[in-house]
Parts: C-alpha cells; sequence; structure tokens
C-alpha cells in the first residue's frame, strides 16, 4: 500500500496509509488529514486512490498546493514526490513494486483489461473490483536480441557486399517478383517467404510457407542471387 | 447489398499470447460486406469470451440483416454511422442484460471495434482500448484514440506519451460495452484510398510492439497479408505477450464507389 509521510520543518509528524478511495487534506476537522495551520484552506486538497495510482488535486486553496516546488491543479503521484502544503511537508512513498525475478502474477493483473466507471455521482471506482496489484507493470522489455548476423552477396554483379541485419524484420529480393524477409526474434533468425511465384532456397532446399530458421553459414537463393548468412561475433 | 470482396482483402490472426490460459478476444471479418469486426473481452471465469463473443457475432448478425437487400447507394454516410451506433447500443444492451441475469457473467464486458468500408469510405465506431490504424503509403496512423484513463490523461497533460508507455494503469478503460445500460460508441467516417492497409487489433498488440515496430512490418510485408498478420502477433509474443493478442488487417486493392452510373460502366469497359 502506498503512505504519505507528513512533516513540518524536517520533523516526521505522522505516517498516512493510503487505504482509501478518497482522502482529503485541510484545515477544518471533517478532513482525513486535518493541518490546523492558517496557510492551509478549509478543503485545501484530496488525494484519490485506485488500485495502486494516487492522484493529488488541489480544491481551488488559497496558498496553493506543491509537488517537487512546482505549483499544480491535479497531479498523478509518483515515488518520493514531496507534497507542500503551507510549511508541511507530505513525502509519498509509492507502495513496493513486486519482484520482477518472482512469479509474475501480479503484474499480469495490470495488463488485464478493467473498466474505470464514473457513476452519477462522479465517483472514481474501478471496476469490476479487481485483487489489489502492485503499480509494477513494468514496461514491455525489448526482447533479449541474439548475436549480431550479415548477409553477404556471394554472386554476381552485387559480390561482396554485405547488409547487415540491424532490424527485427529485414525483406530481400524485388518487389513483384521475388521477397523474402528474415526475421530477428529472441531464440534467432528466420527467414519466410513474402510473394512472388519461387520460394526462397535454403542450402539447395526450397522452403515451404513455414518461417525456417537460419544458421551461420546458409546459402540463400533467392531471384538467381546466392547470398551467404553469417552471425558475427561481437 | 455491395459486394466488395473484389475491392478489399482480409488477413486475420488471433492468440491467447505467453501468459493467459483463456482467449478473450474475438473477431469477424467478411470482405463481401465491408465489415470487420473486433472485440477485447474482460470479466472473470470465461465471462471475458462471452461478452467479446455475443458482441462480435450479433455485430456480424445484425449488420448483415440491415444491408441485405440493399442497394450500395441506398444507404447515406450518416445512415451508416447511425447503423453502427445501433449495433454498438444492440452488442451492449445483450451483454448487459446477460451479465444481469447470471451471476457467474456479472460484471463482464467488452471494448469493440466496428468497420465498414462503403463507398470509398470507411466508418468507423468504437469503444474502448482497441485500436484502428491505417497505413497509407509508409505512413501509419492510428484512426482511433482509446477510451482508457490513460488516454485521458495525456490529453489533459498530465502525462507525455513517453511517460504513457511505462505507465502502470494502461488497462484501464473509461468505457466499454456491457457494464452500463447504455454507451455510445464514437463513430467517424474517413475517405479510403486503394493501397491503404487498416489495422484492426486488441491492446494486446500495441502493449507489447512499438508503433514503429508495427510500421516497419506492415510496410516490409504488405505483400503477404497473413503473413503480416501472424508476424505482427509473434513479435507481441516475443516481447513477452501479456495479454490476448487479436489482428485483423484490411487492404484496399481498388474503388469500390456506391453510385455505378452509365459513365463509371463506360469507363470500366476499357
Amino acid at each position: 500500500m502506498s503512505k504519505l509521510i507528513l512533516s513540518l520543518e524536517g520533523s516526521v509528524i505522522r505516517e498516512i496509509p493510503l487505504n482509501k478511495e478518497r482522502i482529503t487534506i485541510g484545515r477544518k476537522p471533517q478532513n482525513d488529514i486535518q493541518i490546523e495551520n492558517l496557510a492551509v484552506s478549509g478543503e485545501h486538497a484530496r488525494i484519490m486512490t485506485i488500485l495502486n495510482d494516487s492522484f493529488l488535486e488541489d480544491l481551488g486553496s488559497t496558498n496553493g498546493t506543491l509537488v517537487n516546488g512546482n505549483p499544480i491543479k491535479k497531479y498523478i503521484l509518483q515515488d518520493n514526490d514531496v507534497i507542500e502544503i503551507g510549511k508541511y511537508k507530505l513525502k509519498y512513498f509509492a507502495a513496493a513494486p513486486a519482484a520482477q525475478t518472482t512469479t509474475r502474477t501480479p503484474a499480469e493483473d495490470m495488463d488485464k483489461t478493467m473498466v474505470l466507471r464514473a457513476p452519477a455521482g462522479a465517483r472514481t471506482q474501478a471496476a469490476p473490483a479487481g485483487p489489489a496489484a502492485p503499480a509494477a507493470a513494468a514496461p514491455p522489455k525489448p526482447a533479449a536480441a541474439p548475436s549480431l548476423a550479415a548477409i553477404q552477396i556471394l554472386n554476381g554483379p552485387g559480390a561482396g557486399r554485405e547488409l547487415e541485419l540491424t532490424k527485427n524484420l529485414t525483406t530481400l529480393g524485388k518487389p513483384g517478383v521475388q521477397v523474402a524477409v528474415i526475421t530477428r526474434r529472441p531464440q534467432g533468425y528466420f527467414i519466410a517467404h513474402v510473394e512472388g511465384k519461387h520460394f526462397p532456397v535454403v542450402n539447395g532446399k526450397t522452403l515451404d510457407v513455414q518461417a525456417h530458421p537460419l544458421n551461420d553459414h546458409d546459402v540463400i537463393e533467392l531471384a538467381g542471387v546466392k547470398m551467404g548468412f553469417f552471425l558475427k561475433t561481437k | 447489398m455491395a459486394n466488395l470482396s473484389a475491392s478489399l482483402e482480409v488477413a486475420t490472426a488471433t492468440h491467447s499470447g505467453m501468459v493467459r490460459s483463456h482467449n478473450e478476444d474475438s473477431i469477424a471479418a467478411d470482405a463481401e460486406m465491408g465489415l470487420a469486426v473486433l472485440a477485447d473481452g474482460m470479466g472473470g471465469y470465461n465471462a471475458g469470451e462471452v461478452a467479446s463473443g455475443i458482441a462480435v457475432e450479433l455485430v456480424l448478425t445484425e449488420m448483415k440483416k440491415a444491408l441485405a437487400g440493399k442497394a450500395p447507394d441506398e444507404l447515406t454516410g450518416k445512415e451508416i454511422e447511425r447503423l453502427l451506433s445501433e449495433q454498438a447500443a444492440k452488442a451492449n444492451g445483450a451483454i448487459y442484460q446477460a451479465a444481469q441475469s447470471r451471476p457467474q457473467y456479472s460484471g463482464m464486458g467488452t471494448t469493440l471495434v466496428i468497420a465498414l468500408w462503403h463507398d470509398n469510405r470507411l466508418s468507423v465506431g468504437h469503444i474502448g482500448d482497441s485500436r484502428l490504424y491505417r497505413l497509407r503509403g509508409d505512413a501509419l496512423e492510428q484512426i482511433t484514440r482509446d477510451h482508457s484513463l490513460l488516454q485521458e490523461q495525456i490529453d489533459s497533460g498530465m502525462i507525455s506519451k513517453e511517460q504513457a508507455r511505462y505507465a502502470p494503469n494502461k488497462n484501464l478503460v473509461t468505457r466499454a460495452v456491457g457494464i452500463d445500460p447504455e454507451v455510445e460508441a464514437e463513430v467517424h467516417t474517413y475517405p479510403v484510398q486503394p493501397g491503404d492497409i487498416y489495422l484492426l487489433c486488441s491492446d494486446g498488440l500495441p502493449d507489447m510492439v512499438t508503433d514503429e515496430e508495427i510500421q516497419l512490418t506492415l510496410s516490409s510485408l504488405k505483400a503477404n497479408l497473413p503473413l503480416a498478420a501472424e508476424q505482427l502477433v509473434q513479435q507481441a509474443n516475443d516481447n513477452g505477450g501479456r495479454d490476448n493478442i487479436s489482428v485483423i488487417l484490411v487492404r484496399v486493392l481498388k474503388d469500390f464507389p456506391a453510385r455505378t452510373g452509365w459513365l463509371e460502366k463506360l469507363k470500366s469497359w476499357f
């Protein structure tokens, strides 16, 4: 669970867990976090928490709300942000992210599509209420690329020319005549037929519609051009 | 009913991904009608599949009924748009009813994208965060705008597009089919050009594969649409495949004007 630490001039006053969907901050006693100071408005700000995301909103306070020194109206809190209200500081600690090495179950749930509804009362709520999952949706990692590879032309006028396979997809051949594609995947390189009556030939064997894995020193024939496939050591 | 099978080429692919055991996406495409429908269901157990299945099936049969016996030029653009809104509303009603009547379906819902090609145009209605992209020339453009918390945050300037890629709350949609008694689809119409390639996809694709990679794949493999569809799914899976992935690709082969007067007929002889 995320939390706030309220402090004044460096000394900690108390810790506030963000365990409610809506937490209000202000001078009046009905606020969840009451700060009795004239620089603080009666209803100063509120924090909406949905699963593990917390949103800070200034409620039109007289002296404003700062986050990391900047005035804000609406703001998505991030770990270690410092909210300033008058002379008071509230430091935000996001829920501990799930360890990436352990089971991925919690992170999975964050990829599951859910509906965020604002029913009549304009109260924001997540529905259906899923299990609280840590806010650890890791950004999509580019898959580990295999070692670098290249294609070298072996015959014809272009003989000796080399083409490094730096993209995930490299097309070879003449559009409209014969085209093949080499795909770079975590498990290695693959060649597949794209268009044309003739299919590419690898080491003397004609491919079918299936993608075919490429090995070091394979020879590819495409529209009369022979090419060697080479893995490069880094 | 117009027959667009000579003007449109369609390829589809759908996969449960690398993590989930169920595929809650549903897709349908019919080149003859010029219709493509994609839905990404949500809800416990198999309710997500049920919701997306109802939506796609219902839209497909209802559209067939609505277009049957109609000459291609009989419906105006506005009428087509209204038709799409009506189908989305019907699907919403059907799913909402089913969810109310059976406890195991309670809270189920789905995203929805309906694309209808007609008279050299494309009308698209959508609800939620499933998308429609267009590749024209070598430029890829996202046509629909997600109904999601993240998109709202981007629009209000709270976060940048770059931050959005790494945001933890990607999965929260602000509009869905079947959750509330009523829902409104966002419907727009765009002119179509021969050579355009349209991509309908569930969020399992763009969450795993960047727009740049989608662009590269479509423009490199546009000569082989089924391969391009398969390749997109494979890339999403190679990058982790954390959600179901569905794609529908539609290529516009040639013009499909609704009105074919004597001049057009004459031209087509030469």
